[in-house]
């Protein structure tokens, strides 16, 4: 590659990028990243910046447009909606639809693709789509609100994605595939029935060895069906051609570059057309005969490409298309040539996987692999294509192999990315890595279709990284395992723990973890006890401790919904109390400036009014948010605030490794910001989406889909068994965000909507628990003489205010006074 | 400066001379003025209402002493005032031990203080003061200047 002696590079040029997609957004990166020092002008088609194609179906599920969208680096020149008209080579500039000639000295064309229609009657007419665009899939969505029933020409990867769209957009879902089988380019006959299977018992109905005849329209002109060339016609009022692609190189015809004969621009190694002023990078590019469609070889031809332009040799050679995808639920993989000397199959039709490995003759070289249904072979055996298989290829499928597979470090492991073993490994040992963020912060390997991250993990462990899970010098455990030995052991106090698995008498760090597995545990009231020495401040005095050591109070108001009379209520508390007052994000209403011995007066007045605890200061439930839903609002589809309601009392009091935020949206407008939360709902017009892992704060976290329209029981079951299993496992202070990245969605949901690891009932059973033994803390409290006494600023003199503390004036409200530091040094 | 109230201390050097739990040898708060170096002890509360290792603060004319007992029962007296935030709440922290020695946790920003030292161990820069207390016929009695 190139030597960094040379820069700074393409001083004073002035490089052109037609089309803006992942390629071009990749070979501006890699540009900058090299220190290219001329003017980049990228002419975009799209009205919208390049976004990431291959997650292009999860907006249909809540991602946004900015979710997808690629950061475009500082310095170059994005000019979008200005599609590329012409090219004048000898003049050297190009010119745009709306007539601007835009000067270059390097030309980079990165035209991508178009989606091939086949030229059937009725293809244009409405209700036909593409699957290629946000665009495309805007209109999808707006097409199929008023549609039954919908087909999705073409039974590749793409077309099974846009099946699994329409599916999910509520409509009956029709395949119809021109070869054998779904996935040719995939896999083999024999996995493509496991994988039929797998799609029909979904309810899609596939049909193969068949193409379009025709398509057929109603009375009102759109869509109404579709003719297959064996006379079987599908009714539908929603047609998705996902048949293929063809390269863009109309623009490269017209100024005479060379291209193939069935399409692409051709480019050499080092990805120069026949012009050695003009690249051509992505789904545009012929190279040695082959036009990629995969993420992986187009982003390493704008790598390569990035490399020439800044003086670089760097070579681009026949890409791995090793694929690896969960389609529809199903997880499919091909890596390594698709034929062998030898093959070696596991084929399981109950449990629908179907595992090849193609071998060379002596059975002992790996040449590829088909896995559908599982597939693990590939994770563990992909970077062994062409070397010799660790073990036998028989004990390899069906036992999945040593555990310990040793992948060389000259395999490549992310094929997206063209990330080696050896890469990773020293950038773990270089920059110190102990988790799978930072391998793919260092290395890139694994942020592009993400299914190498298993094999990352790998080597992780292999690499000897062991990161402490050591909760402080107290405890050897995390708390995880601290969990599972209180739980089992039936272990009810703080000191028998510590004395028997632990050293000392604890800290700020353990003491406040085991006080809140033994309260997630039903340990009774959180100050019953030794319990009250284990809580911290916030924990102790039922409120939050703030700068000049007052304290804050937030009774709930669960949704947020509110009586008048009850709001009064907080307003003369407020009022008599002198307290400053705040509406909170949480909907509910913040009392500050209340000294200890004040606590227990303000809250007598509350719980008389009706109100309770709100656990503000606790790592617990807080706050389950609303919008009005569908009592007042006219877009709601479902009663949100009921249902905010419902879950927040159900959930109130929970302790848990972190604070746990929630909210429910009545419409998919998403007034109640659910996704921002450890658990949000979004109603649809069926029932329910469950959202998890989402977070606000220091690292903002969009929620991930958990599961779709359920209905209320269905989702009050997923939510109980996902919290538990959170409390169960997480670390201390990890929301559920970090505790999700860690685990794995997949494995999450495994666990929770499977049962995978059998103890739903266990789960289900401990939360029943919670809800049963729920008292509120406040009253328990003010019902109780002994822990009231603790309610004093002075022990010697309990009707005596704190004389440190001093309020004065702001905006009509109290605000404190701060005591100057005058720490003794 | 500790008190213990079963094992007689070896005095550190340059503080006021220990003293047994129910052995009183200082001058009772509001007895007549003794010599330089006797302390004047003030009670301020029974030894039954303290917790294990969860302070209390007692108020000795202008001083805020925050006063613990460890689990073992052994008694710990410093000043109140947080160093780092300005705010009286060191009482208020949670107490437990650092490579064997009681701490006490400010509820602020966490910086560990040792109980018989007063020592911040998270910046040897900065100390809180340390007050003697004993145990005198069942009750917690501080010593301040």
């Amino acid at each position: 590659m190139r030597s960094s002696d040379r820069l700074p590079a393409g001083a004073g040029t002035r490089l052109v990028v037609v089309g803006h997609g992942p390629a071009a957004a990749r070979l501006t990166e890699a540009l900058t990243a090299g220190g290219f020092a001329g003017r980049v002008t990228v002419l975009g088609e799209e009205p919208r910046a390049a976004y990431d194609r291959v997650a292009l179906t999860s907006y249909l599920s809540g991602r946004t447009a900015e979710d997808l969208t690629y950061p475009v680096p500082e310095g170059v020149a994005l000019r979008l909606g200005r599609p590329v008209v012409g090219i004048d080579r000898e003049a050297r500039t190009v010119t745009t639809a709306d007539g601007h000639a835009e000067p270059y000295d390097t030309l980079v064309l990165a035209t991508g693709s178009s989606p091939f229609v086949p030229p059937v009657t009725g293809r244009d007419l409405p209700g036909c789509f593409t699957y290629r665009t946000i665009d495309d899939l805007d209109a999808i969505r707006a097409a199929c609100a008023g549609a039954r029933a919908g087909v999705v020409v073409g039974g590749g990867l793409l077309g099974l994605e846009a099946a699994d769209a329409l599916r999910g957009l509520g409509l009956t879902t029709h395949v119809v595939e021109m070869a054998g089988r779904l996935m040719p380019r995939q896999v083999d006959e024999g996995g493509g029935a496991v994988l039929r299977r797998h799609i029909e018992a979904l309810g899609l109905a596939v049909h193969t060895g068949t193409g379009v005849r025709e398509v057929v329209a109603g009375p009102d002109g759109r869509v109404a069906g579709l003719v297959t060339s064996d006379g079987e016609t599908i009714e539908a009022q929603v047609v998705v051609f996902s048949a293929g692609v063809r390269p863009r190189d109309e623009l490269a015809r017209r100024a005479g570059l060379a291209v193939g004969e069935r399409g692409g621009v051709v480019v050499d190694d080092g990805m120069r057309t026949s012009d050695p002023a003009v690249y051509a990078v992505g789904e545009c590019a012929l190279h040695d005969g082959v036009v990629y469609g995969l993420a992986g070889p187009c982003l390493t031809m704008a790598e390569v490409a990035a490399d020439r332009v800044l003086g670089g040799e760097a070579v681009f050679t026949r890409a791995d298309t090793s694929t690896r995808l969960k389609l529809l639920g199903v997880e499919v993989a091909q890596f390594g040539a698709a034929e062998g000397a030898l093959d070696v199959t596991f084929m399981d039709p109950v449990g629908g996987v179907y595992q090849k490995l193609l071998v060379s003759d002596d059975a002992r070289t790996l040449l590829g692999g088909v896995c559908v249904g599982d597939a693990a072979p590939y994770d563990t055996l992909r970077p062994f294509v062409g070397r010799d298989l660790p073990a036998a290829p028989g004990e390899l499928l069906f036992t999945g192999g040593p555990a310990d597979l040793d992948v060389p470090d000259d395999a490549q492991v992310c094929s997206c990315n063209n990330v080696t073993a050896g890469r990773v490994r020293a950038a773990i040992a270089g920059e110190g890595l102990t988790d799978v963020a930072g391998i793919k912060s260092c290395t890139r390997a694994g942020t592009t279709c993400g299914s190498c991250v298993p094999a990352l993990r790998k080597i992780l462990a292999g690499a000897g990284v062991e990161v402490s899970t050591a909760l402080c010098e107290h405890f050897t455990h995390s708390r995880a395992e601290l969990f599972d030995i209180v739980r089992v052991r039936g272990i009810t106090t703080f000191s028998r723990l510590i004395a028997e698995h632990g050293t000392g008498r604890g800290c700020d760090v353990c003491k406040p973890a085991v006080a809140s597995i033994l309260a997630s545990l039903g340990g009774g009231h959180i100050l019953d006890g030794e319990q009250a020495a284990l809580q911290d401040t916030n924990d102790h005095f039922l409120a939050n401790i703030q700068r000049n050591g007052t304290y804050s109070v937030v009774p709930r108001v669960p949704g947020g919904e509110i009586t008048p009379d009850r709001l009064i209520v907080i307003g003369e508390v407020a009022r008599d109390f002198g307290l400053y007052t705040k509406i909170t994000g949480g909907q509910r209403i913040d009392l500050l400036g209340a000294r200890v011995e004040q606590l227990p007066l303000i809250w007598r007045r509350l719980v008389d009014a009706g109100f309770e605890s709100g656990h503000a200061y606790g790592k617990a439930l807080r706050t389950v948010k609303s919008c009005v839903g569908s009592t007042w609002c006219r877009y709601g589809v479902q009663d949100s605030a009921a249902l905010a309601v419902a879950l927040e009392l159900r959930y109130r009091g929970l302790r848990s490794p972190h604070k746990i935020k929630s909210a429910v949206s009545g419409c998919a407008r998403e007034c109640a910001e659910a996704r921002s939360k450890d658990f949000g709902i979004i109603a649809t017009e069926k029932g329910w989406n469950l959202y998890v892992g989402g977070n606000g704060g220091f690292s903002p976290r969009h929620a991930d889909l958990f599961a779709a329209d359920l209905d209320t029981g269905g989702l009050v079951r997923v939510v109980d068994r996902f919290l538990m299993f959170y409390i169960r496992t997480a670390d201390r202070l990890q929301r559920t965000s970090a505790w999700l990245e860690q685990q794995g969605l997949d494995h999450v949901r495994r666990v929770v909507l499977e049962d995978s690891l059998g103890i739903c009932a266990d789960l289900d059973a401990q939360m029943e628990r919670h809800v049963a033994s729920y008292t509120d803390e406040w009253r328990a409290v003010l019902d109780d003489p002994d822990k009231l006494r603790r309610f004093v600023s002075f022990v010697n003199a309990p009707q005596t205010p704190d004389p440190s503390i001093a309020f004065e004036t702001e905006r009509d409200q109290i605000k404190p006074v701060l005591i100057p530091l005058e720490a003794t040094r | 400066m500790t008190v213990l109230h079963e094992t007689p201390p070896a005095a550190p050097s340059g503080t006021p001379p220990a003293a047994l739990s129910g052995t009183p040898s200082g001058t009772p708060s509001g007895g007549p003025p003794g010599a330089d170096t006797a302390p004047r002890w003030t009670p301020v509360c029974a030894y039954t209402d303290l917790l294990p290792e969860r302070g209390v603060c007692a108020l000795v004319g202008r001083h805020q002493i925050a006063l613990f007992q460890t689990f073992d029962g052994e008694l710990f007296a410093i000043g109140n005032h947080d160093p780092f935030s300005g705010a009286q709440v060191l009482s208020r922290g949670i107490v437990g031990t650092r490579g064997g020695s009681p701490v006490v946790i400010s509820p602020m920003h966490r910086q560990a203080f040792s109980l018989a030292t007063g020592a911040c161990l998270d910046d040897p820069a900065v100390a809180v003061p340390t007050y003697p207390v004993r145990l005198a016929d069942g009750a917690v009695e501080v010593s301040a200047p």
